[in-house]
């Protein structure tokens, strides 16, 4: 079966749920919403247990043969260690609310997709296995297990989880509308940890981590090719501003370190984001002396260990305080990314203290920036936001007037840091027509891209598409409404993912990342006319004489 | 067709029979009206504390708050210090909005999909007026019966008591926090059993507490309005029980123990159960705690070390690819290991001065293949 059109895949939303309960309709591991194992290579290299060749859709899943114990003492633990998953584990009333708003569930019709029925998936074996309420119903035999909403951990049940924990994007917009604040995106991080026990990833989440691991990006770049593809956006600079822009890498001593993702080295409309970047950092070297490097080693700032366990995501961001030590910066400054910035709001100080990094102060502004005193990182959006208001760039706006721009808040940066003005100020800087998408769908309640936290893979089409649906509807919304025909972002996976979303749900808008259209609007110092925008395209009043 | 209301429905009826029931025997009595009561207070007691102090006992790890609203970074720029509060004041203002208002239940939408292409959003507020009806009313309720057991009977009671009467004006001797609290629990039932999803996710140790609590309501209600019970000899009855001096009061029919007989279930029950919400709420890492994560360093009290891919592995592994494109390095490729036994380190140093004139990369296509 070939995935579906968006008509099929719109007809196929079922809100109604089926006859039988939940835990009588026995899993179906389907084509296009599943993604494919993880290859044991990359479950290896990074030391992770049970690497092994194994299949979704077979049977036989090549488990360890104490896999139940090993889940049980897994769960146990992590009880032992996380408030939130002890808590979150008794406290849900089942009130719903949190049903509707999971954009897996509102694409797919999916009852199991809904935020609550996700964590029953694991709830109803704690009951069973860790209260005193579960251990008086199993008392009485299985059948009031059930109806107490407890039940075995089966082979079944394990499948069941695998399938649902890699349809939660741990975009947390359920945790908003929660009267408790029960965070799924938490259950689902468990329930992955707990799963990565016993070998069951998947290979757009492991090998990436490997990648990681080893060249320091989830593509595997490694340092010489790193540098290539930058020098390439350099050429393509010089080509279209006239000037030539110089990145250095690895260097000693520079001010500051910057890490962004690595997508962005990559993968189109990335690269226009960070050719962004190079020419920011050209013009404020040229006017400001700005001292910054970009590094090979640490040159991914996403961070798929954060998709695997904590442990990996530990080992996987460690390597940012390790180069700014090794490279003696005085801070970091961070680029467009989404979980990247979950973790780094929300994670890394733990992993510090960076006390060899001074506190993050803008060179060029004196501005301190005191939002990041201990982990001593800043956001590029923060950062450029600051430069805008004292009037440091020299911006030409009308050079995006071909462009109807709204803005896609990512689910990290807003619900995991809530980082909401800083880039519509830059926008509203840079760009002259800038629409927002209506209120229910942006900013805390801001919808996934549909394939954040490493679900981003080619296999599971259909479900990327039903995930996408409600941020695509919204943006169909403003591009039927305002002539919308760009969307942007500040991160790497929507980047992607987005691109793809867009294709299937609205052709007619492209995508973008916000220091793409900064670079647009951006008069580097003794640059020739421009004809073309970053992508080559010609800008407004600039068409006839086009010769490329 | 989830039909699991039934087991509890069921369930309850059956306790009603047995109150019943039992009421009318005096060891019945004795039980309904005394020990029960008593282990079911101690159940909830010490039950209550121990799951708290259970959930006091995991740590949290890391600074999870579910942001709301604009973080505080560049002066100019306005903060959310509420929704996304960055100081202790701000989270305590955001948990008693939550505990008291329920603030983010007050932000629920309805989901549509609307001529087969359009996704609505629509305000519904009528899950957020039937939860704060039925808690508010609850609570009063609970507040209101304290007279029974104090004497004399605080001010505070008899304010909120009269407050509670202020339709009495109209209809005399009508307190609005009992016919408040049997509607919304009616209505939350309703609610459970027509919206297809909620009734989907529903257990049977859903709808067991709502039946309950309509019982209690519903007995309550019988016995002030219809049955006109002795309340002199209930408060008699009452100030026995805490002050341990037991007697079975006259004049109270089976109701009264059928009512007393579901409050000590619904306290025993408690502790074991959903119902416990009441000190999660309290505890929850994503609205409890400040979103100052950059400024000031959370502890994990349970960090450990981890292995990590060090810069030198990364060099060793790739230090000639590096070299030839001329990224600094901190060692120098040895010149020619095989002429000479192995050179000493120091000479390969200064990594500053490592930088070759800038080469044009060669054959940047090709660069990628490897993997
Ligand atoms: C600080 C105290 C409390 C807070 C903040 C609180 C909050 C909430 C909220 C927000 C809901 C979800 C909305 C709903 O489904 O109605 C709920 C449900 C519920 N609460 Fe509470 N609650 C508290 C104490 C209690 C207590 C003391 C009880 C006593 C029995 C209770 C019984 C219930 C029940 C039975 C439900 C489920 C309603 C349903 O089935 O739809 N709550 N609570
Ligand atoms: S909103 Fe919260 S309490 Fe209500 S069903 Fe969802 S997770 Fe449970
Ligand atoms: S975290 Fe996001 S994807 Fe996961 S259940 Fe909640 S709303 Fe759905």
């Amino acid at each position: 079966m070939s995935d579906p059109t968006p008509e099929e895949l719109l007809l196929g939303i079922d809100p109604k749920p089926p006859q039988t309960g939940w835990m009588d309709t026995p899993v179906e591991i389907k084509k296009g919403i599943y993604c494919y194992a993880s290859n044991p290579k990359s479950v290896e290299y990074v030391g992770l247990p049970y690497p092994r060749q194994w299949n979704p859709i077979e049977e036989d899943w090549n488990l360890p043969e104490n896999w139940k114990e090993i889940i049980y003492k897994g769960f146990r633990e992590r009880l032992d260690r996380f408030r939130s998953i002890k808590v979150f584990m008794d406290i849900c009333v089942r009130c719903g609310a949190c049903a509707d708003k999971c954009h897996f569930f509102i694409g797919s019709g999916d009852p199991k997709n809904m935020p609550v029925l996700r964590a029953e998936l694991l709830r109803s074996v704690y009951r069973n296995d860790f209260t005193a309420a579960g251990k008086i119903l199993g008392f009485f035999g299985k059948n009031f297990k059930k109806i107490g909403g407890a039940r075995e951990l089966t082979l079944d049940v394990l499948k069941e989880w695998w399938y649902y924990l890699f349809q939660c994007s741990e975009c947390r917009r359920c945790s908003v509308f929660c009267p408790y604040g029960i965070d799924t995106a938490e259950i689902t991080i468990m329930g992955r940890e707990l799963l990565n026990l016993i070998g069951l990833n998947i290979d757009w989440i492991a090998t990436p981590a490997a990648n990681c691991y080893r060249t320091g990006n989830h593509l595997g770049i490694q340092p010489h090719a790193y540098k290539d593809m930058l020098d390439f956006f350099a050429d393509d600079i010089e080509d279209i501003t006239g000037i030539r822009v110089d990145p250095s890498f690895n260097r000693k001593g520079a001010e500051i370190l910057f890490i962004t993702p690595s997508g962005d080295v990559f993968a189109d409309p990335g690269t226009f984001t960070c050719m962004g970047y190079m020419m920011l950092f050209h013009f404020l070297q040229e006017k400001y002396g700005f001292d910054i490097t970009w590094s090979t080693y640490a040159s991914e700032g996403g961070n798929f260990g954060f998709f695997t366990s904590h442990e990996t995501m530990k080992r996987l961001n460690t390597k940012m305080y390790a180069e700014a030590k090794r490279l003696g910066v005085k801070w970091i400054l961070g680029g467009e990314c989404g979980h990247m910035w979950r973790v780094i709001h929300q994670y890394m100080d733990t992993n510090g203290p960076p006390d060899f990094l001074e506190e993050p102060v803008s060179p060029i502004t004196g501005t301190k920036f005191e939002n990041a005193r201990s982990t001593k990182m800043v956001h590029i959006t923060e950062f450029m936001a600051d430069l805008i208001k004292h009037g440091k760039l020299d911006l030409d706006p009308t050079r995006n007037d071909h462009l109807k721009v709204t803005y896609h808040d990512s689910c990290n940066t807003s619900r995991g840091m809530g980082l909401l003005e800083e880039p519509r100020y830059i926008l509203k800087s840079v760009c002259n027509n800038f629409y927002e998408m209506p209120a229910n769908c942006i900013r805390e309640q801001t919808f996934c891209c549909g394939s954040g936290s490493g679900l981003n893979a080619g296999e599971n089409m259909e479900l990327r598409m039903q995930g996408g649906l409600p941020r695509a509807n919204a943006v169909k919304y403003v591009h039927e409404k305002h002539d919308v025909n760009m969307l942007s972002c500040i991160c790497a996976i929507d980047r992607a993912a987005l691109l793809t979303s867009m294709e299937y749900w609205v052709p007619e808008v492209d995508v973008t990342g916000l220091t793409e259209l900064v670079a647009n609007a951006l008069i580097l110092p003794g640059e020739k006319e421009r004809e073309t925008d970053l992508r080559s395209e010609p800008l407004p009043g600039m068409e006839g004489d086009d010769a490329e | 067709m989830n039909i699991s209301y039934m087991y509890s429905l069921i369930a309850v009826m059956v306790l009603f029979l047995l109150a019943y029931l039992g009421a009318q025997v005096t060891v019945g009595k004795v039980f309904l009206g005394f020990i029960i009561p008593f282990l079911a207070a101690i159940t909830f007691i010490v039950g209550f504390i121990y799951r708290v102090v259970d959930w006091a006992r995991s740590p949290v790890p890391f600074c999870i708050p579910t942001t709301c609203g604009q973080q505080k970074s560049l002066p100019w720029i306005k903060s959310a210090p509420i929704e996304n509060p960055s100081t202790t004041g701000g989270v305590i203002v955001r948990m008693f909005l939550e505990i008291v208002f329920f603030r983010s239940l007050f932000r629920n939408t309805k989901q549509k999909l609307k001529e087969g292409d359009k996704l609505s959003y629509e305000w519904e507020i009528w899950l957020w007026v039937g939860a704060l009806a039925f808690h508010w009313a609850f609570f009063t309720v609970v507040f209101r019966h304290l007279r029974f057991f104090l004497e004399p009977v605080p001010a505070c009671i008899q304010i909120v008591e009269n407050l509670d009467g202020f339709l009495q004006i109209a209809l005399p001797g009508l307190l609005l926090s009992g016919v408040v609290l049997l509607a919304a629990v009616t209505f939350l039932f309703l609610r459970r059993i027509f919206i297809p999803q909620v009734r989907y996710i529903s257990l049977a140790s859903d709808f067991f507490p709502l039946f309950l609590i309509m019982g209690i309501a519903f007995t309550g209600i019988l016995m002030r309005y219809f049955t006109k019970v002795d309340i002199v000899g209930i408060k008699d009855f009452a100030m026995g029980l805490v002050t341990f001096h037991f007697h079975i009061p006259e004049g109270v029919g089976g109701l009264f123990y059928v009512h007393l007989f579901f409050v000590s279930i619904l306290l025993a029950y408690f502790p074991f159960s959903k119902l416990m919400h009441l000190g999660g709420i309290f505890m929850s890492p994503t609205r409890n705690l400040t979103t100052n994560s950059r400024v000031k360093r959370h502890i994990n009290p349970w960090n450990y070390p981890v292995k990590v891919h060090s810069y030198e592995a990364y060099e060793d592994e790739f230090r000639e690819k590096m070299v030839e494109v001329g990224l600094p390095v901190e060692k120098m490729i040895e010149p020619e290991p095989p002429k000479e036994d192995a050179p000493p380190e120091e000479e390969a140093e200064p990594p500053e001065e490592a930088e070759p004139p800038e080469k044009e990369a060669e054959l940047p296509e090709e660069s990628e293949e490897k993997e």
